[in-house]
């Protein structure tokens, strides 16, 4: 028996199984991201503002990179911009077409993931240093002459690691003050970007900007890697209809052209969430 | 909803965005903020209009496909 409305619309509802089907699976992601917006709002909300760099009193605001962030924010626009352009040439009857808004947002969905690790590698080598007499600092650690690098979370410095490897001591470059409202940048301009070396003995915690340093990283950390795991997985799948799974062009172009739709669906809630993210995140 | 409909939803969401960012850099500006702000609120206006112009663009080539 052939199962029925699996390309050609249901009279009725005028919905194909596939449309039913993922409309089903984005309420799950839906309440799936919902729960995560929540969790975040709620701890802003309740948070009072950090007084940087003494982040523990508060909320850290201000420490992730907008400009990238806005960047990151045009490129997944443009993407869903290209990936609608792939389905209306498929409905056009053009191939040759949406192959080539296929690839433009393949370029967009890795040039996103690329740009990300970018921001994910500047968190996990970027410190919060507390010293015994009281000072706090955020910058960047210096140990045995090297700058630590992130490949993977064992390149992690801390206070424990400091003791067990024996070093005793640390260069550390702090960085500029950040400025106060009206006073402009006059107070980074007259920071020097010097290392100074700091004894083990001196240091009450060493932490990166890691998911266990702080709330704000923990739920920044999981809604971003979730919602690029997403972007991750989006790619794969165009990649496929893009290129092998292209073939069902010849033999049943609907069908081919619904399963465009399909993913071009999965691909704007993704960039949807992405818009909502950027601002709770990045500004709030 | 068809893909087209739900283009046109984020389309929507992506103007508020836009509406929003050039607020927020304009009220950077405006609370002691540098020349930068004011320049980054116009770009932030510049494509909420540019998003509109291109909506009424997608929806007139694509008038004759279903929103459903």
């Amino acid at each position: 028996m052939e199962i029925p409305y699996t390309y050609k619309a249901r009279p009725d509802t005028g919905l194909y199984n596939a449309k039913v089907g993922i409309w089903l699976f984005l309420a799950s992601e839906i309440m799936l991201f919902g729960a995560l917006f929540s969790s975040y709002i709620l701890l802003r909300v309740q948070a009072p503002d950090g007084v940087w760099p003494e982040m523990r009193l508060g909320w850290p605001h201000g420490l992730l990179n907008i400009p990238i962030g806005t960047f990151n924010t045009v490129v997944l626009i443009s993407s869903s911009v290209t990936v609608v352009m792939a389905w209306a040439s498929l409905k056009m009857g053009k191939i040759a077409a949406f192959r080539r808004y296929m690839i433009l947002t393949l370029m967009c969905a890795f040039g996103f993931l690329g740009v990300k690790s970018y921001e994910y590698n500047e968190k996990f080598t970027h410190y919060e240093l507390r010293l015994k007499n009281g000072e706090v600092h955020t910058g960047h650690l210096e140990v045995n002459g090297k700058h630590p690098g992130f490949w993977s979370f064992a390149d992690i410095w801390n206070l424990d690691r400091l003791t067990k490897e024996k070093v005793a001591e640390v260069q550390f470059t702090a960085d500029p003050p950040k400025p106060k409202a009206g006073e402009a940048h006059a107070a980074e301009a007259g920071h020097e970007h010097v290392a100074k070396a700091i004894k083990r003995d001196e240091i009450s915690r060493l932490e990166a900007f890691i998911p266990r340093n702080h709330n704000f990283f923990a739920i920044y950390f999981t809604i971003t890697a979730l919602h690029g795991l997403h972007v991750f997985v989006g790619a794969l799948v165009m990649a496929y209809f893009a290129f092998p799974g292209s073939r069902m062009w010849r033999t049943n172009p609907e069908q081919f052209t619904n399963r465009i739709e399909v993913v071009g669906l999965f691909w704007h809630f993704v960039d949807l969430v992405w818009i909502f993210l950027f601002p709770v995140v990045y500004l709030l | 909803m068809s893909l087209k409909a739900f283009h046109v939803v984020f389309l929507a969401a992506s103007i508020m965005l836009m509406l929003i960012l050039s607020g927020w850099c304009f009220s950077n500006y405006r609370d002691g903020g540098t020349t930068q702000d004011l320049v980054w609120s116009g770009v932030a206006l510049a494509s909420a209009v540019g998003l509109v112009v291109y909506t009424r663009y997608f929806l007139k080539k694509l008038r004759h496909i279903s929103y459903l």
